[in-house]
This record gives C-alpha cells, sequence and structure tokens, in this order.
C-alpha cells in the first residue's frame, strides 16, 4: 500500500542543509516583510478610523503614531512596504521566465536591498 | 459530454479541485499594488502629524480618498491570499483551518474598517 513506508521515505534537502544564499534570503525576506506588514497596516487603518471619529481621538493615534516608537514602526513598515513591493517585482519578472539564471538572480537580489533601503530613505527625505 | 473540450473535461477534476487561481489573484493584486502602493504612500504619508482639519480636509478630496480606499481593498485581499499561503506552508490540520479562518476575518474586517473610515471622512 501507499502508507507502508510513511515515515521513513528518503526526504529531499531542505532548508536546513543549505549554506544560507543571498537569494533564498532575499526570498524569505519578502514573506516575512509581506506579513509584518500586517502591523502598519492595522495602525494605518486605526489611524484613519480615528480621524473619521474625532478631533481629539485623532490627536491620541496620530500622536502615538508619530511618537518616537511610532516612527520606528512606521519607518520599518515603509521599508518593509518598498522590499516587499521591489521583491514582488522580481517575482513578476521572474514569471516570465526571465531573470532566472544564478547571476542575475542574485544581482536582482542586491538591487531589491540597496533599492529598498535608497527609496525608503528618499521617502523619508521627501514626507 | 461530446460538446465539452478535452480542458474543460478535466478542470476541476484534480485532488485539489482547483488550479493556479491563486496564484493568479496574487500576480494581479501585486500588478494593481505597484501603481497604488507609491500612490498610498506620498498621500498618507505627509499626512501623519498633521493637524486633525487638514487632515479630514485633505481625504474629502476624491484623489486622496479614491487611492486609499483601493489601496485598502487591494492590500487586505493581498494580504489575505499571502497569509494563507504562509499557514499552508507551515500549519497543519485543524489548526490550519482556524488560522485561514481567523486570517479572512482580519483582512474583510480591516478591509471594512478602513473604507468605512474613508467614506465617513471624504462623504
Amino acid at each position: 500500500m501507499a502508507d507502508d513506508n510513511q515515515g521513513n521515505r528518503p526526504l529531499s534537502p531542505h532548508l536546513t542543509i543549505y549554506r544560507p544564499q543571498l537569494v533564498s534570503m532575499t526570498s524569505i525576506l519578502t514573506r516575512i516583510t509581506g506579513n509584518a506588514l500586517l502591523l502598519g497596516a492595522v495602525l494605518a487603518v486605526w489611524w484613519l478610523l480615528a480621524a473619521a471619529t474625532s478631533a481629539e481621538y485623532f490627536a491620541f493615534a496620530d500622536g502615538l503614531i508619530t511618537s518616537w516608537f511610532g516612527d520606528l514602526v512606521m519607518t520599518l513598515s515603509l521599508w518593509a512596504l518598498w522590499y516587499h513591493s521591489f521583491a514582488g517585482l522580481r517575482h513578476l519578472y521572474w514569471d516570465t521566465g526571465r531573470g532566472l539564471e544564478i547571476e542575475m538572480a542574485e544581482r536582482l537580489g542586491v538591487a531589491i536591498i540597496v533599492g529598498s533601503v535608497v527609496m525608503t530613505i528618499l521617502t523619508l527625505l521627501m514626507i | 459530454m461530446a460538446y465539452l473540450t478535452d480542458l474543460k473535461r478535466a478542470v476541476g477534476m484534480g485532488a485539489a479541485h482547483e488550479g493556479t487561481e491563486h496564484h493568479w489573484a496574487m500576480t494581479k493584486s501585486s500588478a494593481a499594488l505597484l501603481i497604488l502602493i507609491p500612490l498610498f504612500i506620498f498621500t498618507f504619508g505627509p499626512m501623519l502629524g498633521r493637524p486633525h482639519a487638514e487632515v479630514v480636509a485633505f481625504y474629502s478630496r476624491p484623489f486622496p480618498a479614491v487611492i486609499t480606499a483601493l489601496t485598502l481593498v487591494v492590500v487586505f485581499m493581498h494580504f489575505k491570499g499571502g497569509v494563507q499561503a504562509l499557514i499552508e506552508d507551515y500549519v497543519h490540520g485543524f489548526a490550519r483551518k482556524l488560522l485561514i479562518i481567523l486570517t479572512m476575518i482580519f483582512s474583510y474586517g480591516a478591509a471594512a474598517t478602513g473604507l468605512f473610515a474613508i467614506a465617513k471622512i471624504a462623504l
């Protein structure tokens, strides 16, 4: 039967057996940033809801989001948003069957990291 | 049956009863977000820390209101799909189903809350 050997089959090598590489690290960071953006998204919705509610409630929400801790969370969220956007763009490009050669994939990884940091700094300077 | 194409006969018959819908949905929402996210960042960002009256006046204008509403809807639907993929990769059994349901509740709830806020400010 199909289940005779359950739990005792040879397994294909998984994450733990590989040396960390730029392509795998930038890939897992895409998932981490995407899910971590939960916090920034909730704060943004809360801020909008506060603005829709009253001036007093808005002052409280806005004060919290623009406090040093709020600034830290929003700055990291901003970077996560740019990172996830650039990494998503890389996925869309990969989906067309292009850019999958190791050298190109690594170059795109560097571009995502540099691009997201540069865009975060530029955004902070502009707003 | 004779009138069905080979493709039509095969679609939905696999063990999962579906194919690439999830991936295609994520592709479409990510393409939309490539346009919406920069617009959102540069409308939402400058408003942080501004006086309440100015924020209300800003989001009463069509462009910021529409951009923010669209972004909220697409963001939370994209989030729902992405978190679901994460859960399906790492969580199994009952906990998987529960977490996916909670993700759905959160995503639709957050999108609806944001839309309500924008509508209340803008209208």
